[in-house]
Order: structure tokens, then C-alpha cells, then sequence
């Protein structure tokens, strides 16, 4: 079971308490019904699918109740990081120490 | 004393004899002893009978590694496991073991004909036996290859006993109890932290338990290993053994089960049979020592085959000399210390074959001290016995050249291929392996968890090398954790070192396709077999696994993997870095489903959610139904009548006097603030901002693809304050989803989302009568047409109670909604009731309440929708706010396949014989006559008999359905096609007169 950090309760608690909500910074359009089919398309379902660290959400389910943004990787499962919603996404060389 | 049973030795009490019974027949074995060494100690070698050929076998080895000795276990009703190992199972007084897998006994198995025709069990025998033709399929092939599955029989009882499952936190967990563990345990507790030891033997020791001969610190291995235990004890290190740890998770978090009962004889009152603990470790040390590996050869597995370390075990822990003649057949020095032990114990060892041609001269020349016949550079090349091994067949290798054979008699052949490091664990972590070809075998390398091996895991050898590792070990956790800690040095005497060589199959003089040389004794895989995928295009090492199911047996392949990827590798051709090993998967050993259900069965498997009233549903005898996590009420029958009967007495009652229903299970979201009306206009496909503080109307939300996601009557408090209602098994999702659009999409919106679900009693009461029952209790609001007309909400009081009354209908008759703060719900249900019953009230559940709606084409959604429904497809285009700029699904809805024609509509079906009630679910065709498979158009999504209607109605989703009206479609059963007509979805009282509320003193 993972151990994931809150930034809102600034605790780690078990992967229990949280809720995956999918990708993160995948933001709805200000204005839908000006979208194109294809970039309706391109909101409601592409996805990146990564292999490695990926930005997704969670939320605080059964604690604070708020949605926050992780990074994850997903072969090794390891958090590398996790931020309020809104907050920008960190880059992945500050995270893992590499170029992106 | 047992004919086998060595005075003087083992750490079984002789004073304390123990009957049980195997077979059916009794055996008496001693306290301390397991089945295994209880039945060796009488000489009884054959205890099962393998998967696949049927073959006897006897234990092979003495831990959980045992693949041959599954025993089922039996105390009572319900209290039976199949494939227990008889090398773990302690004996007690009235036990009853059972060989598994013969019939009709153990020592004549009719299943063992399928040894005679082993030529036809090859690898891939399932993949290409059962091919053709296709019908033999159901009929023949796959009753009969199920009914010869599996290993034992689980019980049919339900099981008595109760698990435990606990959480625990620790510095640092070290798994085994072996000299490494024992010195990582104390290094580490000695630095003061808090240390957990788990071991999954009856007692902590390892292999200083079969080791007594060794001297440590100037002590006796045993008089060490008792004042270390008093040690780790009195610095508070917790040690738990029958305790596996079956699992490595994530972040070091480890399953540990722990057997507390299965080797008691009286079971103690309120304790489990086993706890599951689920521990974190800031640090994990893995002393989980190693495996020995069998020698690969013709003959390999009959019973008195056994591994040597396993033989030494059963003389040193048990005093069991697992026979008289032994013959000891090795590639390792460890196995010549097995020869010199039994010797001394009495036995006389027939010949050591070692197959290397220079052994080391220090054990030959102790070997000639004891008069011990020694073969260097010899193969073995058979065996014979039927139950039992009676000689083995060797010969002298000389370059590649198998030469003359000698048959030797033997009552038992102790081999030793060398030893494997036990990396399952490890694997677990995903950790990665590095291969060694000095020890021809894989050792553990790097992993992303907080995590050392010590001691014969990463291939140390020998007592003195691994608690000396062990301590450096848990030095290293120590100082990793900030802790200072010394790792002392501990003089030991009488220790065994060695080394060895590996092999693939021994050599032999014969054709090897005839050999049954095995490697997977449990699955019957021989070393052809292997071989056999290799050559029929098997590359990769997970498909050779799973081609010859190597490995996939309850023992996980802890003696057959390595064994099997150095013939595969052999095969392809190829170093076995580059072939690889397959993945090791939890758990370590197999695990009871009880240990990991734990306190969840039965009532406690899942929350059941009442409302306040569900007692006095219960006391008037209602029959209850599952919707989502509540029981609700269904119907409420009276004597003699079925459902049938009392839900159409019920819809009667509320089509002519008044019925009541418990709605309290609707999901109710608060949403207040300035913003409120704004986030609900995003939100709901609806227009809010003209609704009035006052009034209600119905919602509808979609998701951000246009499907409908959920609906309910949404009620204007005030101008900033609303009462959601939604579905009773959607209310958590959808306060999700409106989280997830106020806090990420919208976090400038002043709005607050509550659940209020669980703090409202919800009473629905519909029929003509209605009024005349709400007028005298109603306080606060004037109940006619004009001042309170349908769709309209008040706070006022009901019955003396403040209530939140919701003028509104799910049944088409005069409707209202009395929301009372929960606990006043059985006091007003009550109230109404003895109101009401002048009136011809009636009480009614989710069956009538369900008729009603379908009469008047209200949908349920999730029955007649599916998640690919749009408002349009429901006929619900007007409730969909076209005017506004934007809500949820709004761009959605205008997607091409959702405006294209063709869509599955809902509409209403009549079968065409006016009588025939459909079955939700069933499919529909246009043409009954087409070929099968036929084109489907849509099915049925809810069908009932309708009094009101007159006949039996239903709704259904069909392509382009409403277009459709009046045409026939087709509805395929079993034994009959049903024609049915396609009509709108309304049954009853299309033009809603009966929502009207009568005027006081005025006729219903």
C-alpha cells in the first residue's frame, strides 16, 4: 500500500484515505462550445499514458476532501512529488535530478 | 520409541508422545514433531501422490519449500485445508491428515495409469490434445479435465473460525530467524530500536537448529541460540514465529501471517486461527537464508528421495534418522556432512556419489575414517522402487563419457544440487537480480526499497559468515537510521562451509526423451518437458513456464526455477542472465483467504445502511432488498400474500386512497453560497436562474461527454441555497463530481458543498387523499393548488416537527416529500400512519414505488440508462437549458455520433399478446426470421405488470426508437420469440391531471 503526502493536511497517510482521479493538468476550456470536434476530442479523452513519472490527480477522499496534483512513476510507483490543484507543475529535472 | 526415532537426539519432548491419525490409521509421533518428521520417524516414506502422473512421493525437503507431502487437514465441520505441507504442519493429539490426489488409497492409485502413458502428457498435452472438434468442448473435454483438477478438497462447511487482521509499525522488521536474522535483530534492538523478528517456523533458530554440533561465543549452537532468544527478549524486540511474511509492498509495508491455532489441540476460546498483520518498517532486513536445490536425474522423485540439508534437519531437529542405508548423491560439500551425521546416528551410509571428480580431500579422508564408501566423478542414472527407492543406478563420468553401472541398494538417496539464495521476497521490491556464475545462480542487486539481504540469501555460506554479515547488517540499518551501533565479532567453532558445482540433468547413458528426470515435482515437470518447449518455439522463459506450467505449482517454484531455467537456458542456448528469471508474486507461501478476508465476512463485508425508519419497515414484516450500500424496503406483504399481490395492492392504494414510502435513501447535497445558483447553472443541464426561492424542478446531470450521469428534484431554499437531491446509489459520486468542478475548475466560485443525505428523513406520501391527511398537520404553509402548487418547497412544520415539504411526484398521483430531521423520521412515519389509516393509507416499498414511476415513463437512471444515453435519447431534450452558454455536457451533446441518427431511444413496449410480461434485460430484433447471430437493436431496461394499465408495460432502449411508434418488434427467449409494440413510455395518465391538488372539502 502507498504512502502519499496531502499538501493540504501536510500529512503522509495510507493510499486508503485518497482516491485517483486521473491526469492532471488536463484543464476543461474556457469556452467548450467554441472547441473544435477534435479538440473536444482531445479533452474528453486522449491521454498520455506515460511510462515514468506522470502528473496525475488525487484526491483527499476520506480526509480533507480536496483534489491535489502527484507526480507518480508509474514503473516504480514512487511519488516524486505532490501540490495543491492550481499550483504549477514542477518540472521533472528538479524532480528526478535528470534533463526532461 | 519409533523404529526411526534417534535416542538422545532432535528437540522433540520423547516424554510426551502425540497420536494422530494419517491415512486413516493411527501414528505416534512427539510433542515438537511436524506430520512429516512424525511419519518418518515409523519409517513411512510415501505421504502423496504428484498432480499430474499420480506418481507416489514422499517429503522431500523439510520447510515450506516441500512440494510432494500435501496433507489435508481436518478438525470437525468446516476446519479443513487441503494442501497443508506435512513438513509445516505440527502434530496434535487426534489430527487427521489425509493424502491428497489417490483414489481409492494412497498406496494403490487408479489415477497412476496416467504414468504408464506419460509419452502422451507432454508439455503443451492440454493445448494440443483438446483442440478438435469444437463441441466436444463443453460436453466432454471440459468436465472431465475439470473434474481431475486441482490439488484437494476445500471444504463445503462454512469455516468456524475467526481472523484477525492488525496494523504495526516498527523500525526495522527482520524476516528469518536464522544466525543472520538472530545477529541483525540484536545489532539493530542493541541501538536501540524497535525490532520485529518473524520467523515461519514453530520456533526461532533456522539452521542452528540442524546444526547442534557448532559452537558459538565458546557456547553449544543450542545453549547460543536460548540465551540470545532471553537476549533479543529483554531488549524488546518482539519475535513472532509461525509467522510468514507472505508479501513485500510498497514503501516496506509486509504482510505477515501468523498461525496462532492450526497446532494447538484445544482450541482456545476467542482467538483467531491466524492474524494478518500488515507492518511498516522504516528499514527491512531479508535473512531468509537458502534453498537447496534437488539433482536433476531418472527416478528422481520416488519416495526416499529426499534433499540431504532436509535429512540433517529431520536428524538434528526431529532425532529422526530418515533411514537405515542411505546413499548420498551430491554436487556440494554440505551433503557430506549429512553422510557423517547419519553414520553417527546409526545409519550405515551405502556410498557417497559425488559428481565432481576431486571432492575435497579433508571429507574423504573423513569419509574413509568412518568407513564410508566415496564415488567421485560419478552420474546417477535411475532408481528403482515402487513406493519407496530401493537402489539407484550410478556410474563413473570420465570426459563426457558415461561409463559401466553399478546398482547400489539404498533405503533412502539424499541428494544436494547446491543452494539457491530465497529471493522471493526480494522480487517482490522489484528488486533486480545479478547472476553469479561462481554459485551458478542469481543474487540479489538493487531495490527501490528500504531494504539489505544478509546472510546465505545474498550466498553467504556457513554460521560464522552470516551472523557476522547479519551484524553488519543491522549495524548499517542502524546507522541509515541515525543510530550508532557496533557489530561485535562472534568466535565460532564446528562450523561447515563449503562449496559446490551446479548441473543441469546428471549425465546419463540412455535416450534422455525416456528419462523422468524431474525438476517441478508438485506439476510433474521433467526436464524433456522443458527441453520439449524450447524446441517447439518456446523463447522467452515466462513462456516456458507457462507451456510446461514449471514453477506455477503451490510451492511457487522454489526448488524447480532455478533448476528449470539452467535446462531452458541449456536449451536456447544461452547464458542464463540473458534468459532471465520469472517473476516471484506474493504470497511466499500459500495463504488462507480467511487470514486475508479477516473481520470481513458476513455482516461485516460491507456496511448496510439504514434509515431511521427501517426498524418499523422491519416490525410491519417488510421484505428488504439491497440499493447500493442501504436495505430498503420492497414491499410489505400481508399474511398470504406474495409479491406480486402486495405490490399491486400497494400501487392500488396509492392510485385511489394514499401511499407512503420511505425515500430517506435519496442522496441530499446542500449547496449554499453567493455563487450557488451559478455553479448549479454549470453544473445541470437546466436554466436556475429564474427558479424562485420556493420552487423546485427537476435536474438532470450530465457528464462532460453528454451522457446522463444522474437526476432528482432540485429545490430552491433561497437565493443562495439549494436542496439536491440525486439518486440513492449515485449521492457519493455526484458530490465527487461537483467537488472536483468547484475545487479544480471553478475554485472562484463562492460555494459550499455539503452532504446531508444521513441528517433528513424523507417521507413520500401520493395519492388522491393526500391533502386531506397533510392539511391538519401542516403548519406554516396553506395546502391548495395556488398557494402551494406542484413542484414547490416550504419550511414550515409538520406533526409539530420542522420539516422541509417538497410538493412532488414519482408516482403521477398528488405527491409530497416531508423531510424531517432523521431521528423525528420514525415518530412522524408513526404519526402518519395512525393518521392515515382512516384514509385508506398504505405503506409501500421500491417494487410499487417502482411500477408507479414506469407507468408514467419516469426513469430510473442506471436501469433505463447506461452511460451512453443522452437527454435526448431519454426524451428528456426539455430539460436541457439550450439558451445557456455553457453547463457540463453541453459541448458534449453536440458531439457527431451523439446528434447522429440510428441512437438507442427509450421508449415504451406493449406485447402484442396483451399478457406477456417481458424480462428486463432481454434483447430485441427487428426481424425474428434472421440468421443467427441475430442484429440486436436495443433490449428491454424495465418491465412490470401494471394494474393501472391494464396489462403488463415495459421501457426499452431501441435504435431509433422514436421513430418507431407502432411498429412490432421482436423479443428473443429461450423457448419463444415475443412480439411486442413499440408506443410512448407514458401508461397512465398522459395528461397529468391527477398531480392536481383537490381543493379543501373538495373531492380526490
Amino acid at each position: 500500500m502507498l504512502l502519499i503526502h496531502c499538501p493540504y493536511c501536510d500529512e503522509t497517510l495510507p493510499e486508503l484515505e485518497f482516491a485517483h482521479a486521473g491526469e492532471a493538468h488536463v484543464a476543461r476550456p474556457e469556452n467548450p462550445s467554441a472547441q473544435s470536434d477534435a479538440e473536444w476530442e482531445e479533452f474528453l479523452f486522449i491521454r498520455r499514458n506515460v511510462k515514468g513519472p506522470h502528473y496525475e490527480r488525487w484526491r483527499h477522499t476520506h480526509g480533507c476532501g480536496r483534489f491535489f496534483n502527484a507526480v507518480r512513476d508509474t514503473v516504480s510507483d514512487r511519488f516524486l512529488a505532490t501540490y495543491p490543484a492550481g499550483a504549477p507543475r514542477p518540472s521533472l529535472a528538479s524532480l528526478t535530478g535528470e534533463s526532461e | 520409541m519409533s523404529r526411526f526415532r534417534v535416542p538422545g537426539r532432535g528437540r522433540v519432548n520423547p516424554d510426551r508422545p502425540v497420536t494422530f491419525r494419517f491415512d486413516g490409521r493411527p501414528v505416534q509421533g512427539c510433542e515438537g514433531d511436524t506430520v512429516a518428521s512424525a511419519l518418518l520417524a515409523n519409517g513411512i516414506h510415501l505421504m502423496g501422490r504428484s498432480f499430474k502422473y499420480h506418481r507416489p512421493r514422499g517429503a522431500v525437503a523439510a520447510g515450506s519449500e516441500e512440494p510432494n507431502a500435501l496433507i489435508n487437514t481436518r478438525r470437525g465441520p468446516g476446519r479443513a485445508e487441503p494442501n497443508t505441507r506435512a513438513t509445516m504442519q505440527e502434530i496434535w493429539p487426534g489430527l487427521e491428515a489425509r493424502p491428497q490426489n489417490c483414489w481409492p488409497r494412497l498406496s494403490f492409485d487408479l489415477g497412476a495409469v496416467n504414468d504408464r502413458a506419460y509419452m502422451l502428457f507432454s508439455a503443451g498435452f492440454y493445448y494440443k490434445t483438446f483442440m478438435w472438434p469444437r463441441s466436444f468442448w463443453d460436453k466432454l473435454y471440459e468436465p472431465v479435465i475439470r473434474a481431475a483438477a486441482g490439488l484437494g478438497v476445500s471444504p463445503s462447511e462454512e469455516d468456524p473460525d475467526t481472523y484477525a487482521s492488525r496494523y504495526l509499525h516498527t523500525d526495522v522488521l527482520v524476516v528469518g530467524a536464522g544466525p543472520a536474522g538472530l545477529a541483525a535483530a540484536r545489532t539493530a534492538a542493541e541501538a536501540g530500536l524497535r525490532v520485529v523478528l518473524v520467523d515461519e517456523h514453530a520456533e526461532a533458530g533456522g539452521t542452528l537448529l540442524s546444526e547442534p554440533q557448532a559452537r558459538i561465543a565458546g557456547l553449544p549452537a543450542w545453549d547460543w541460540l536460548t540465551a540470545e532468544l532471553a537476549a533479543l527478549k529483554a531488549l524488546g524486540v518482539r519475535v513472532m514465529t509461525r509467522t510468514t511474511a507472505i508479501g513485500y509492498y510498497h514503501q516496506n509495508m509486509i504482510g505477515l501471517c501468523q498461525r496462532l491455532t492450526d497446532h494447538l489441540a484445544e482450541l482456545p476460546a476467542d482467538t483467531p486461527r491466524e492474524r494478518m498483520w500488515r507492518l511498516r518498517a522504516a528499514r527491512v532486513v531479508l535473512a531468509q537464508g537458502a534453498l537447496e536445490k534437488p539433482l536433476v536425474f531418472d527416478g528422481n522423485d520416488r519416495p526416499g528421495v529426499m534433499l540431504a540439508g532436509a535429512a540433517q534437519t529431520y536428524l538434528h531437529r526431529f532425532g529422526v534418522r530418515v533411514g537405515d542405508r542411505p546413499v548420498i548423491l551430491t554436487s556440494h560439500d554440505s551433503a557430506w556432512h549429512a553422510a557423517f551425521d547419519l553414520q553417527d546416528a546409526g545409519a550405515k551410509v551405502a556410498a557417497i556419489v559425488d559428481t565432481r571428480a576431486a571432492p575435497p580431500a579433508a571429507l574423504a579422508g573423513e569419509a574413509q575414517a568412518r568407513g564410508i564408501r566415496v564415488l567421485a566423478g560419478f552420474t546417477a542414472t535411475a532408481t528403482s522402487g515402487r513406493l519407496r527407492v530401493r537402489s539407484v543406478r550410478v556410474h563413473p563420468v570420465s570426459a563426457g563419457t558415461v561409463g559401466a553401472g553399478e546398482e547400489i541398494a539404498c533405503d533412502c538417496l539424499l541428494m544436494s544440487g547446491g543452494w539457491t539464495p530465497s529471493l522471493h521476497l526480494f522480487s517482490h521490491t522489484k528488486g533486480s537480480l545479478a547472476w553469479d556464475e561462481d554459485r551458478t545462480t542469481f543474487l540479489p542487486a538493487d531495490t527501490p526499497e528500504d531494504c539489505v539481504i544478509a546472510g546465505a540469501g545474498r550466498g553467504l555460506w556457513g554460521i560464522a559468515a552470516t551472523l557476522a554479515d547479519g551484524a553488519e547488517k543491522g549495524a548499517e540499518v542502524a546507522a541509515s537510521l541515525g543510530r550508532g551501533a557496533s557489530a561485535p565479532a562472534l568466535p565460532v567453532e564446528g562450523d561447515r562451509t563449503g562449496s559446490g558445482t551446479s548441473h543441469t540433468e546428471l549425465a546419463t547413458d540412455r535416450s534422455p526423451s525416456r528419462a523422468r528426470a524431474f525438476v517441478d515435482f508438485q506439476n510433474d515437470v521433467t526436464a524433456k518437458d522443458l527441453r520439449l518447449a524450447v524446441r517447439e518455439g518456446m523463447r522467452s522463459i515466462e513462456h516456458v513456464k507457462r507451456y510446461t506450467t514449471n514453477g506455477m505449482a503451490t510451492d511457487q517454484g522454489k526448488m524447480s526455477n532455478i533448476n528449470g531455467l539452467n535446462i531452458a537456458a541449456d536449451a536456447l542456448g544461452r547464458a542464463q542472465p540473458k534468459v532471465g528469471l520469472t517473476t516471484f508474486r506474493p504470497p511466499y507461501t500459500p495463504t488462507s483467504f480467511g487470514a486475508f478476508a479477516g473481520y470481513h465476512r458476513g455482516g461485516h463485508f460491507e456496511v448496510t445502511r439504514r434509515t431511521a425508519i427501517d426498524p418499523l419497515a422491519e416490525a410491519a414484516g417488510a421484505v428488504f432488498e439491497p440499493v447500493g450500500q442501504w436495505r430498503r424496503a420492497r414491499y410489505f406483504p400481508r399474511p398470504g400474500e406474495d409479491m406480486d399481490t402486495a405490490v399491486a395492492r400497494e400501487c392500488r392504494a396509492t392510485r385511489t386512497a394514499i401511499g407512503m414510502f420511505d425515500a430517506s435513501t435519496l442522496g441530499k447535497i446542500e449547496v449554499v453560497g453567493p455563487d450557488a445558483v451559478e455553479f448549479m447553472n454549470r453544473m445541470y443541464t437546466n436554466p436556475w436562474t429564474k427558479l424562485q426561492p420556493g420552487r423546485c424542478r427537476y435536474g438532470l446531470l450530465l457528464g462532460d461527454d453528454g451522457f446522463i450521469r444522474d437526476d432528482g428534484v432540485i429545490g430552491r431554499l433561497a437565493h443562495d441555497r439549494f436542496h439536491v437531491t440525486t439518486t440513492t446509489g449515485g449521492a457519493a459520486r455526484v458530490l465527487n463530481m461537483m467537488e472536483d468542478y468547484l475545487q479544480t475548475e471553478w475554485p472562484e466560485l463562492d460555494v459550499w458543498l455539503t452532504s446531508t443525505t444521513e441528517q433528513w428523513s424523507t417521507i413520500a406520501l401520493n395519492g388522491p387523499r393526500v391533502a386531506e391527511l397533510l392539511r391538519p398537520l401542516v403548519e406554516g404553509v396553506t395546502l391548495t393548488e395556488e398557494a402551494f402548487p406542484h413542484m414547490s418547497v416550504a419550511e414550515c412544520t409538520v406533526a409539530g416537527m420542522p420539516a422541509r415539504l417538497f410538493r412532488v411526484s414519482f408516482t403521477g398521483e398528488t405527491g409530497f416529500e416531508v423531510n424531517v430531521p432523521a431521528p423525528m423520521g420514525p415518530a412522524l412515519w408513526q404519526r402518519l400512519a395512525e393518521a392515515g389509516a382512516p384514509l385508506g393509507l398504505t405503506p409501500y416499498g421500491t417494487e410499487a414505488m417502482h411500477v408507479m414511476r414506469a407507468e408514467k415513463g419516469y426513469i430510473i437512471v442506471g436501469q433505463d440508462t447506461d452511460g451512453t444515453v443522452t437527454p435526448a435519447d431519454a426524451g428528456l431534450t426539455w430539460a436541457v437549458g439550450k439558451a445557456k452558454p455553457d453547463f457540463v455536457g453541453k459541448r458534449g451533446l453536440a458531439r457527431p455520433d451523439l446528434t447522429a441518427p440510428g441512437r438507442r431511444q427509450l421508449v415504451g413496449l406493449l406485447t402484442e399478446d396483451g399478457t406477456t410480461l417481458l424480462e428486463e434485460g432481454a434483447q430485441i430484433v427487428l426481424d425474428p426470421a434472421q440468421p443467427v447471430p441475430m442484429k440486436m437493436v436495443g433490449h428491454v431496461t424495465s418491465a412490470y405488470r401494471s394494474e393501472a394499465a391494464g396489462r403488463p408495460i415495459a421501457l426499452a432502449l431501441v435504435e431509433g426508437g422514436h421513430g418507431r411508434m407502432g411498429e412490432t418488434v421482436h423479443i428473443p427467449m429461450p423457448d419463444r420469440t415475443i412480439a411486442a409494440t413499440i408506443t410512448g413510455c407514458v401508461f397512465h395518465d398522459p395528461e397529468n391531471t391527477r398531480l392536481k391538488l383537490a381543493a379543501p372539502g373538495g373531492d380526490a
